[in-house]
């Protein structure tokens, strides 16, 4: 019977299943940062339990860091978690990169960059955007506290086996559309939830012509879906990605590996549980306008009557309109913004801040914008600077910051005060998030720019 | 953890679909290396004034849910993060269970939010929309309303002067481990021939291990 991927991953990781279904399902990579992981630690304490594999085990700090003097964490509770991880990793064996490491970084971004992402394999990480790794063919998905735990004691996970979603892209992007437009008209098509007990699978030319980096901006908001994994099919692009890694096998054994990866797709004929089909030469820039990733639009488009948002109730769309402080009739390239913050797990790695870039050169930060650019890890941050791109985005006006998660989730000094209104290349614009009353406008990282530079939303078509 | 057979308390109502767990517990609760102290914290953002006193234009701050045991809201509660913080905080607060619609194809709650409520012995319970929208009806007419939550068959009944009941579905392994109180892991260690097999045969095959 034809397979599609996931069958393909999930089958060759099933350690035992119970006749009432309940696979436990080996995990090839654990991933662990310093907000997720402490209870779990003290979870295996209280009950003289072993890290079955540290090997397979691998930690960094990241939520709580702060992006400016970085070495210098004033808050104590953040320390405090800060070096319970190094502690717990110090105790039990495990891998960290910490601080002082040249490849600390958001979890989600050093996981590829040192080849610890590898098609086939099954990672899992205290942390709903663990998706990310999908891009590369992993099954890859957040879990709570008590399965990291789980994870740690057995390598295994106790897992009921999900839907699967096939999610096609034809056509192509047109100029100016990024990976992060897709996934977002994606959200805004099903819903925050319209994916949820399912294994998304992004095929079709327009998913294929994406690059490593664009695939993983993709996948990280599968979960924005409701999703419990996004995968798209190794290839050629995902193999050149992988070359020469430190945790990628070399010489002879990469080339093995390479055939098997490059074998992982889904069969002719693999049926899936649901599938959409969705032409990519036809979307433009999206801009979210509500509290959450589903509530998107168009940057032409205009903030509609409350009781005219599909598939919202007229309370919650009332409510995310107040909240944000929109008024129905609205245009998008109307709404003035104060904060611009490009950065995050969707969209902080080398192709993005290029991209951001290309818009800054040569260009000024509109005085009344606060902008931070914030890479997604030290490796990252090298890259940038051995380009020069520090330099465009410092003259531009904008801050140049160390990595970590930023402003994405406001665990750190970097905040937006109440009412303050950032254009974000994050994944969230629940209330809250970015810091309390603060609101969020989802954006891709060109867009994010253009916003810094004019004060409000351009369409970036407009610029290119 | 506490096994989880029959349940009889006060119902609240919280009008809202997809409550994320940003909402649950905001982001600088998260900074605790602890398991407990999160109850005070719960839907922090809604549930108090910047002056610390509580909104009382919050659904859970009216007096008439005081005591409340049981949750009742709208569809994907518990989306977003994957904090289990946000599991400790309903559960810390007093709730045993919440219960949500499902939403023609949409389950009620998140995966990952589920799959953390089941470790934690919250019992998350999926009616269907009409059901829901009844007992919200109910709650709203009849202050301090409860209800009785029935996990071994499977039934939520309402104490009104009449008795209404409803029947739900649970998956059979997640209602096994709740009402037997099961130490997930302790089980998944008595699997560790199994595990070792696995290890063997496939580091044979991958390179990378």
């Amino acid at each position: 019977m034809p397979k599609t991927l996931f069958d393909k991953i999930w089958e060759s990781h099933v350690v035992h299943t119970e006749s009432s279904g309940s696979t436990l399902l080996y995990i090839d990579r654990h991933l662990i940062h310093e907000v997720t992981s402490p209870q779990a630690f003290e979870g295996l304490r209280l009950t003289h339990r072993k890290v079955r594999r540290p090997d397979l085990t691998f930690a960094t700090m990241d939520h709580n860091v702060p992006t400016e003097d970085r070495f210098n964490i004033k808050d104590p509770i953040s320390r405090a978690q800060i070096e319970a991880l190094e502690q717990n990793c110090r105790d039990f064996g495990i891998k960290l990169y910490d601080l002082k490491s040249t490849q600390q970084g958001i979890v989600h971004v050093i996981g590829p960059e040192l080849g610890l992402t590898l098609p086939g394999t099954t990672i899992v990480c205290g942390d709903s955007h663990t998706s990310t790794h999908g891009a590369f063919g992993a099954l890859a998905f957040g879990i709570g506290t008590s399965e990291v735990e789980h994870v740690l004691a057995t390598q295994c996970l106790v897992q009921k086996r999900p839907k699967t979603f096939q999610v096609e892209f034809t056509g192509q992007l047109p100029k100016g559309v990024r990976s992060k437009d897709l996934i977002l008209k994606l959200i805004g098509q099903i819903g925050t939830a319209g994916a949820t007990g399912h294994v998304l699978e992004y095929t079709g030319p327009a998913i294929r012509a994406l690059s490593m980096e664009a695939r993983m901006t993709v996948c990280n908001m599968s979960i924005e879906a409701g999703a419990k994994a996004g995968l798209i099919a190794p290839d050629d692009t995902t193999v050149q990605y992988l070359t020469g890694r430190e945790f990628v096998p070399k010489a002879k054994q990469f080339d093995q590996s390479a055939l098997y990866w490059k074998s992982l797709v889904s069969d002719p004929g693999a049926s899936y549980d649901r599938t959409l089909t969705i032409n990519a030469s036809e979307l433009a820039p999206q801009v979210t306008w509500g509290t959450n990733p589903g509530m998107v639009m168009d940057v032409t488009g205009v903030i509609p009557a409350p009781d005219k948002v599909p598939g919202i109730s007229v309370r919650d769309a009332e409510r995310a309109m107040e909240y944000m402080g929109l008024k129905p009739g609205t245009k998008i390239e109307d709404i003035a913004i104060d904060t611009v913050f490009i950065g995050s797990c969707t969209n902080s790695r080398i192709e993005d801040l290029r991209a951001a870039a290309q818009i800054f050169k040569d260009k000024k930060v509109n005085t009344k914008v606060r902008t931070l650019i914030v890479p997604g890890s030290q490796q990252v941050k090298r890259q940038a600077e051995s380009e020069g791109l520090d330099k465009i985005f410092r003259a531009a006006g904008a801050d140049w910051r160390e990595s970590g998660c930023s402003m994405c989730l406001a665990m750190n000094p970097d905040q937006l005060q109440p009412e303050e209104r950032c254009a974000s290349t994050s994944n969230r614009n629940f209330e809250g998030r970015q810091g309390k009353g603060g609101r969020t406008h989802l954006v891709s990282p060109e867009m994010a720019a253009a916003a810094a530079i004019a004060g409000h939303f351009v369409d970036i078509r407009k610029w290119l | 953890m506490t096994p989880f057979k029959s349940h009889r308390g006060i119902i609240a109502t919280l009008d809202r679909e997809n409550v994320d767990t940003d909402q649950i517990i905001p982001k600088q609760f998260l900074k605790s290396i602890k398991r407990t102290g999160y109850g005070e914290s719960l839907f922090f953002d809604w549930r108090y004034l910047p002056d610390g006193k509580h909104d009382p234009q919050f659904e859970l701050n009216a007096p008439k849910f005081k005591g409340t045991t049981i949750l009742v809201t709208r569809n994907n509660f518990g989306c977003g993060s994957s904090r289990e913080h946000a599991v400790w905080a309903l559960v810390q607060y007093g709730f045993k269970t919440i219960i949500a619609p499902r939403k023609e194809a949409i389950p009620a709650f998140a995966d990952i939010f589920r799959n953390n409520s089941g470790k934690n012995g919250l019992l998350t319970i999926e009616l269907k929309p009409e059901e829901v929208d009844e007992i919200f009806q109910m709650v709203a007419r009849q202050p301090k309303a409860e209800m009785t939550i029935n996990l071994e068959e499977q039934r939520v009944t309402l104490h009104l002067p009449e008795e209404i009941s409803f029947h739900f579905e649970i998956d059979k392994v997640v209602k096994e481990h709740l009402v037997k109180g099961l130490d997930e892991i302790g089980l998944s260690l008595q699997k560790e021939a199994a595990i070792g097999r696995y290890e063997t045969q496939s580091n044979a095959q991958a390179f990378w291990k």
